[in-house]
């Protein structure tokens, strides 16, 4: 489905960002690539989004080769980046201006409905809670009936409950669409909650550095087997050492 | 205690919209206050009236003006002047400002010119424009684009390339090519800082009519002033110099009030001291 192979991105500063990725996700999976802060993990995000061209390497979806954004791929960025001009719903209608008018306000409908602001349609950005305002940018993507859905932190900005809520969304949606997604976090539970496996990657130069499979869904956060997976994240993530040995 | 403050303190919030309404909008109380004070100084003998009447002579003549049928003369000349500069140096300055703020190329080949050449104090323009245009209408319309055409092209470049570029990498990804782009994204986004040049061009259009007027013309407003000025008319200088406050307000807020529903959404403190003014 999604194909990474010995991608490398080195910017113009001499940053090696990425340093031979190689990664391959599979119909209906969700992926989680962790990783702390600086690590590559937007620029592998970007490079597969098509925003950027990798140095040396590809990306392929479906066999084709990526250079530049492919219609079947969503995207959701950290922030909501809603056009502020437009409602609600003109912010979902803004990728499928295409369709043909019935299509276009059926597909509006069930997505507003899917991530439950129906009642928002006529609403301004402004107007919106931080969760609310990302709630709209899944439904654009969704909208657009991706088979794969590209994450780049998207609920790092919200507070647990609505970061959690939103997670339990995703995966709901996921359950009933079985839409590939690749789900970039640096939060620990949130990768092993989603991800059927979670990439762990390490910076300077970017590579993967382990590969971890959470096991059977669902995932409850309050059992041992859950703690004894966080602990094993964190020492892949080296972050024990960092901290000292405290 | 605490109940009682609480209470107090809704009273206060409520009671003010209602004397609100009857009370005179507050930009009408300096004006008022230093009319009235004027009037008395001048009845008073405090002022020399052949070099500073007061507002009734001032009001004397404007009726006098009307009566005779020339005050709507002499405005629609000027309109018409700064109505035909604004138009032609907004068309300048949109197609100049959109190339230069969309392409980096054009922006080097162009920019760097048109910044010398607003260097040049837009009045040193007059003797040439003369030259090549004559004396009459179209050297004014000339001089007056000419004011108009910077801040419009300075704030439409600056408005483009200030767009967010989180926003067109959306546009990118939900596969819209660049003149969707352009319209659906770069459009919007531009026209808050479009209409603050316009406005400022606008601005620069009325004081640039002023210097047109002046250098030669048989009617119009600047023509009243220098008119007023060498037969010796203070009310006929201060009558015309009405006219300008006036109309250039007016204007102004034709303006405004033309791109308002364009801006609706804006979120800034701008709009917001508007939404606090529009619940008072
Ligand atoms: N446009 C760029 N030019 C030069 N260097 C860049 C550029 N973008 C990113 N980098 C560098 O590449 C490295 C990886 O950055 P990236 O944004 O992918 O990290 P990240 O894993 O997403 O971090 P975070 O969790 O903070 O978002 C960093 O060292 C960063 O400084
Ligand atoms: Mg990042």
């Amino acid at each position: 489905m999604l194909h990474v192979e010995r991608l490398t991105r080195r910017f113009p500063n001499g940053v090696v960002a990425l340093d031979g990725i190689d990664l391959s996700v599979g119909e209906g999976e969700i992926v989680s690539v962790l990783g702390t802060s600086g690590c590559g993990k937007s620029t592998l995000l970007r490079l597969l989004m098509g925003l950027d061209a990798p140095s040396a390497g590809r990306v392929t979806v479906d066999g084709v080769p990526v250079t530049g954004p492919v219609p079947s791929v969503g995207v959701i960025f950290q922030e909501p980046r809603l056009m502020p001009w437009l409602s609600v719903a003109d912010n979902v209608r803004f990728g499928i201006a295409k369709l043909d008018r019935t299509e276009r306000e059926a597909r509006l409908a069930e997505a507003l409905e899917l991530v439950g602001l129906t009642e928002f349609a006529d609403a301004y950005p402004r107007e919106l809670s931080g969760g609310m305002a990302q709630r709209v940018a899944i439904a654009r993507a969704l909208v657009r009936r991706p088979s794969i859905l590209l994450l780049d932190e998207p609920f790092s900005a919200l507070d647990n409950f609505t970061r959690i809520a939103l997670q339990d969304h995703l995966l709901r949606i996921w359950a009933a669409q079985r839409i590939t997604m690749v789900f970039v976090t640096h939060d620990i539970e949130e990768a092993l909650t989603l991800g059927d496996r979670v990439i762990v990657m390490r910076g300077s130069p970017g590579r993967i550095h382990r590969e971890i499979l959470p096991g059977p869904r669902p995932r409850l956060r309050n059992t041992l087997a859950f703690h004894t997976l966080k602990d094993e994240v964190a020492t892949a993530l080296n972050l024990f050492e960092d901290a000292g040995g405290i | 205690m605490s109940v009682s403050l609480t209470l107090a303190g809704r009273k206060e919030a409520a009671a003010p919209p209602r004397r609100a309404r009857r009370r005179l909008p507050k930009g009408w109380i300096a004006p008022l206050v230093i009319l009235v004070a004027w009037e008395i100084l001048a009845r008073a003998g405090v002022f020399k009236p052949n070099l500073m009447p007061g507002p009734t002579d001032v009001g004397g003549e404007l009726l006098y003006l009307f009566e005779r049928g020339r005050l709507f003369d002499h405005m629609g000349m000027t309109l018409w002047r700064v109505g035909g500069g604004f138009l032609a140096g907004v068309a300048a300055a949109t197609l100049f400002g959109a190339l230069t703020g969309y392409s980096r190329t054009t922006r080097e080949l162009l920019d760097p010119t048109i910044q010398a050449l607003k260097a040049v104090p837009s009045l040193a323009w007059v003797p040439l424009f003369i030259l090549w245009f004559g004396i009459f209408e179209a050297s004014k319309v000339a001089l007056i684009a000419v004011g108009v055409f910077f801040p419009v092209y300075l704030s439409l470049m600056s408005g483009i390339q200030d767009v967010d570029r989180k926003l067109v990498e959306v546009g990118e990804v939900l596969g819209l090519g660049r003149f969707e782009i352009v319209w659906r994204i770069l459009v919007p986004a531009t026209l808050p800082s479009y209409l603050v040049g316009l406005r400022a061009g606008l601005a620069l259009g009325w004081m640039f009519v002023i210097a047109a007027e002046l250098m030669g013309a048989s009617k119009g407003l600047g023509f009243l002033m220098f008119d007023g000025q060498m037969t010796g008319r203070p009310a006929q200088i201060i009558a015309a110099l009405i006219l300008f406050a006036v109309l250039g307000k007016l204007t102004d807020a034709a303006l405004t009030l033309a791109a308002r529903p364009l801006l609706a959404w804006q979120d800034s403190f701008g709009t917001m001291t508007e939404r606090a003014d529009a619940a008072r």
